[in-house]
């Protein structure tokens, strides 16, 4: 690169002189390099989804693990170090190497497209942010190969100390969290920059798609989220091996400072990896419902409400801690609060079913599971804001089946609709609906039979965390279900994984809007150039595809309203809007 | 025609059913524990009337989204409705979802003094004399000022029991690991503490759970009423504190006050003649040129804390306290 660069004058006050200096022209990379030079946030985005769902099976492996390990009382398949690090490695792996960057996979893929940009504002350091999440992860991963971490995805000190856990495995996990902290944090200013700076004229705020509000909200939230966790582990790492004191209460430290900073990124840590997943259904409803989605404001507000409330909330997952009776009732309030918004969301979603003309493909179908399993996690969600009832259900797998249903059924689900909506326009070819339709079903069944039975174990004094438990009462038969469902909804896991395996060589050929979309990046072809589109179209509406549509169909005096790039790109040309 | 709306109907009838006879057939499956003492039970009680209202919204809302998922499928001529909002249905179902929080907030507040606050020793429980037995806590007494105050200190990976017995010095009150002793009909009030990590103080049947976070005093209490006298209630550390986190396991079991006396007694000789003997070795090996108060077998104990002695047998000296 360095060779094209023209030498600037030594005069500053001189006018620059034109001139024409030929340079070779430097190919395109292929194949490997391709991936690995590149800053197209098309195939970055690709990346990024690759990357995350190889992590997403590393951690269902885990998961199964763990769960074939509590099939039975008193097993002793595992030992209790390598079940501990299995839980640690599994919630880590999911939250910070799964649900939260996938999110970013899909924002990096669709947001340049869903507002009409060429590219991400800085497409240097988009490389760069995933670089930094591949880095961490490689640094959390090699962990396995000496001394995993053995704390829990919380790492509450002191446990995590030196003097408990003197492994490298916490150095690991803290270097995780820096590194795809850093890199997160890049990729959020880098969308914000984007989504202010880039859109297609016309796109005001209140045209902006609802994926594209989420994602800036995500945005957003990591931005005020990960320096407090940075800061968090970075006094954890010096308390290990610098000799200072943070969390160390017999030197004048706490460890409840830790859980506050802690959970202070947590909390918004969860909406970080829901939101985006209520963006991605609020794109799928109105396209398969055949009906605008209702109360777009309302939805879009509500996005914002969460994620502000989802900062206020974080001492209610310390609700056991020695904490004074009025903070208490604080976050319980202010907890509650947030089940308002989020409550808002699922009955505009049920309206913008309602009365539509709704078709059943996969992509619908995990977006409707995903409204009836989330409802779910929001209703026990309120149990657990409720700070008496919580010190009974606190820490126990009554909290394991929540945090499930909201972080599968309601990010998970998200994430699988958005992966049959858009793998078309990512790859010009459909998934096909027979597998992804067996998937969704037996995913559904797999993940209730799972986490629903869960409730009961928590209510019957089964704590979490815990690799064995005694033989009383149900819980042998409670725990044997809910490892029969883990199986289950892993076989509905590998059968989009087939699915996607055998579309990508053999799916029906999409065409650019195979689902008639409504937002731009079914403008462009499938998979879109590299400059994502030719012309800009100008913004009208919530709905530019439905703009461009109806545009054809006046101009070719009401025949068919079947929109193809090159002709909506004509109409608007012509009409010169 | 007829099938079409029987079917949701059927299964909307039947969810219904299942949620209602559930919680009747099997006694606690959606219900947490309780039963050893009032606190417990009245968390129980407002768990059911969240309960009884999470399942109306849960009902309303899936049979809602069930119906719009069957009636409103694509047919052939259908067209669907181009509603882009309605400003009164979305003020009224956001300030819906607000008054069903303020009723379970009103609710929470009626039960959280019953919950939170421990009520006076019934007249058949432990003789509380004043001063003695008095809590030293600074928050959450009976009324009358008057419980019985132990110590729950936490250690990887077992729970240590500090009782008050009348002695002044801490250092000399009788102390117990894994399994606490306590009279019925008597409040008992808890410092819950830890020395290593953190660990949660948790028996299912007696309220709900409390931290133990090191450097912190956190509290708790439980009155068992006098039925229970002769019972165990089982629990276990509820917070990850180590490999055996899931062996640190806790037991109350609950007398009357008269067997109370006489195990407090008990044991406090125990230990008093375990403290003899052991330094009466430590005499004896001094004399015969063991190393002074050094490298003793028995008597000093220094990992006392980290063992689990047996219950009931003195597990380590008095000096092994702090």
């Amino acid at each position: 690169m360095a060779a094209t660069v023209e030498p600037t004058p030594t005069l500053p006050s001189a006018v620059p002189v034109p001139q024409v200096v030929t340079r070779k022209v430097e190919r395109e990379p292929s194949g490997f390099l391709s991936w690995v030079l590149t800053t197209d946030h098309k195939k970055i985005g690709i990346m990024y989804l690759v990357l995350t769902f190889a992590f997403f099976i590393l951690g269902g492996v885990e998961a199964l693990m763990m769960r074939l390990q509590l099939s039975q009382a008193d097993n002793e398949l595992l030992t209790p170090q390598v079940y501990n690090a299995l839980f640690t490695m599994h919630g880590t792996t999911m939250i910070f190497l799964f649900v939260v960057p996938v999110m970013a996979g899909f924002g990096n893929y669709l947001v340049p497209l869903m507002i009409g940009a060429r590219d991400m504002a800085f497409p240097k350091l988009n490389a760069l942010s995933f670089w930094f999440l591949a880095m961490g992860g490689l640094v959390f991963y090699a962990s396995i190969f000496f001394a995993p971490p053995e704390c829990g995805w919380t790492c509450y000190s002191p446990l995590s100390d030196n003097d408990y856990l003197p492994s490298g495995g916490v150095d690991a996990w803290i270097f995780l969290v820096h590194l795809t902290g850093i890199g997160s944090l890049v990729g959020a200013i880098n969308f914000y920059a984007t989504i202010a700076n880039m859109r297609a004229p016309g796109m005001g705020w209140g045209r902006l798609p609802l994926f594209v509000w989420t994602i800036l909200v995500y945005s957003i939230l990591l931005i005020l989220a990960l320096p407090v966790i940075a800061a968090a582990v970075t006094l954890l790492l010096t308390d290990r091996h610098f000799g200072t004191h943070f969390y160390d209460p017999a030197n004048g430290g706490s460890p409840m400072l830790w859980q506050h900073l802690f959970w202070f990124f947590g909390h918004p840590e969860v909406y970080i990896m829901v939101l985006p997943g209520f963006g991605i259904v609020s794109e799928v409803l109105p396209v398969f419902a055949r009906k605008p989605i209702f109360g777009y404001k309302a939805v879009a507000a509500a996005t914002v409400v969460i994620a502000f409330l989802g900062l206020l909330v974080w001492a209610h997952h310390m609700f056991t801690t020695p904490s004074p009776t009025l903070v208490l009732v604080f976050f319980m309030m202010s907890s509650f609060l947030i089940a308002v918004p989020t409550g808002v969301k699922i009955f505009n979603w049920i309206a913008t079913l309602w009365r539509g003309t709704i078709e059943f493909k996969t992509a619908l179908l995990f977006s409707a599971g995903f409204i009836g399993t989330f409802l779910i996690g929001g209703i026990t969600g309120v149990f657990l804001a409720v700070f008496p009832i919580d010190w009974q259900l606190h820490d126990t797998y009554f909290v394991v089946a929540h945090l499930h249903y909201v972080v599968v059924g309601g990010a998970v689900f998200c994430i699988f609709a958005g992966l049959y909506y858009w793998f078309p326009k990512m790859t010009g070819r459909l998934l096909g609906e027979g597998l992804g339709k067996l998937s969704f079903w037996l995913m559904l069944i797999g993940f209730h039979v799972t986490f629903l039975i869960q409730h009961s174990i928590g209510l019957d004094g089964m704590p979490r965390r815990v690799f064995e438990y005694p033989d009383v009462g149900n819980l042998e038969l409670y725990n044997l279900i809910s490892t029969i469902g883990s199986f289950i909804l892993a076989a509905g896991i590998g059968v989009t994984i087939i699915n996607v395996w055998r579309s990508l060589k053999n799916g029906a050929v999409s065409g650019p809007d195979p689902w008639k979309g409504n937002t731009l990046e079914w403008f462009t072809e499938s998979p879109p150039p590299t400059v994502n589109f030719d012309t800009i179209p100008r913004i009208r509406s919530v709905e530019p595809m439905k703009d461009i549509r109806r545009q054809i169909a006046q101009q070719t005096s009401g025949a068919t309203a079947l929109a193809q790039p090159a002709e909506a790109e004509a109409g608007r040309v012509t009409q010169g809007a | 025609m007829h099938r079409s709306r029987l079917l949701p109907l059927t299964l909307l009838a039947s969810l219904v059913g299942l949620l209602v006879a559930a919680p009747l057939a099997g006694a606690d499956f959606l219900t947490p524990e309780s039963g050893g003492s009032s606190n417990a039970d009245d968390i129980d009680t407002l768990y059911k009337y969240v309960l009884a209202v999470a399942i109306v919204v849960f009902v309303g809302v899936e049979g809602v989204l069930f119906y719009s998922l069957r009636k409103f499928r694509a047919r052939k001529g259908a067209v669907a409705a181009q509603i882009r909002g309605n400003t009164r249905l979305e003020i009224g179902w956001t300030v819906g979802a607000a008054l069903v929080l303020v009723v379970l907030a009103t609710l929470t507040f009626i039960k959280l003094g019953d919950i939170r606050n421990p009520p006076n020793s019934g007249p058949d429980g432990l003789e509380l004399a004043d001063g003695t037995l008095v809590a030293n806590t600074k928050e959450k007494l009976p009324p009358n000022g008057k419980s019985l105050d132990i110590e729950v200190n936490g250690q990887q990976y077992v729970w240590r029991y500090t009782y008050p017995d009348g002695d002044q010095n801490q250092l000399n009150n009788v102390f117990a690991y894994e399994e606490m002793v306590v009279p019925v009909e008597t409040t008992v009030t808890l410092d819950i503490r830890a020395q290593d990590v953190a660990h949660s103080w948790w028996i299912p049947a007696l309220g709900g759970k409390m931290d133990a976070v090191p450097g912190y005093t956190n509290h708790t209490w439980f009155k068992i009423p006098a039925s229970k006298a002769g019972q165990t209630f089982r629990g276990q550390c509820a917070e990850l504190c180590g490999r055996n986190h899931a062996n640190m396991v806790a037991r109350v079991r609950a007398v009357t006050p008269q067997e109370f006396e006489r195990y407090l007694a008990q044991r406090k000789a125990d230990i008093q003649a375990a403290n003899q003997a052991a330094e009466r070795q430590r005499r004896e090996q001094e004399a015969t040129g063991g190393q002074p108060g050094g490298n003793a077998p028995q008597g000093e104990n220094p990992t006392g804390e980290s063992n689990n002695p047996v219950p009931g047998s003195p597990g380590g000296t008095n000096e092994d306290e702090r």
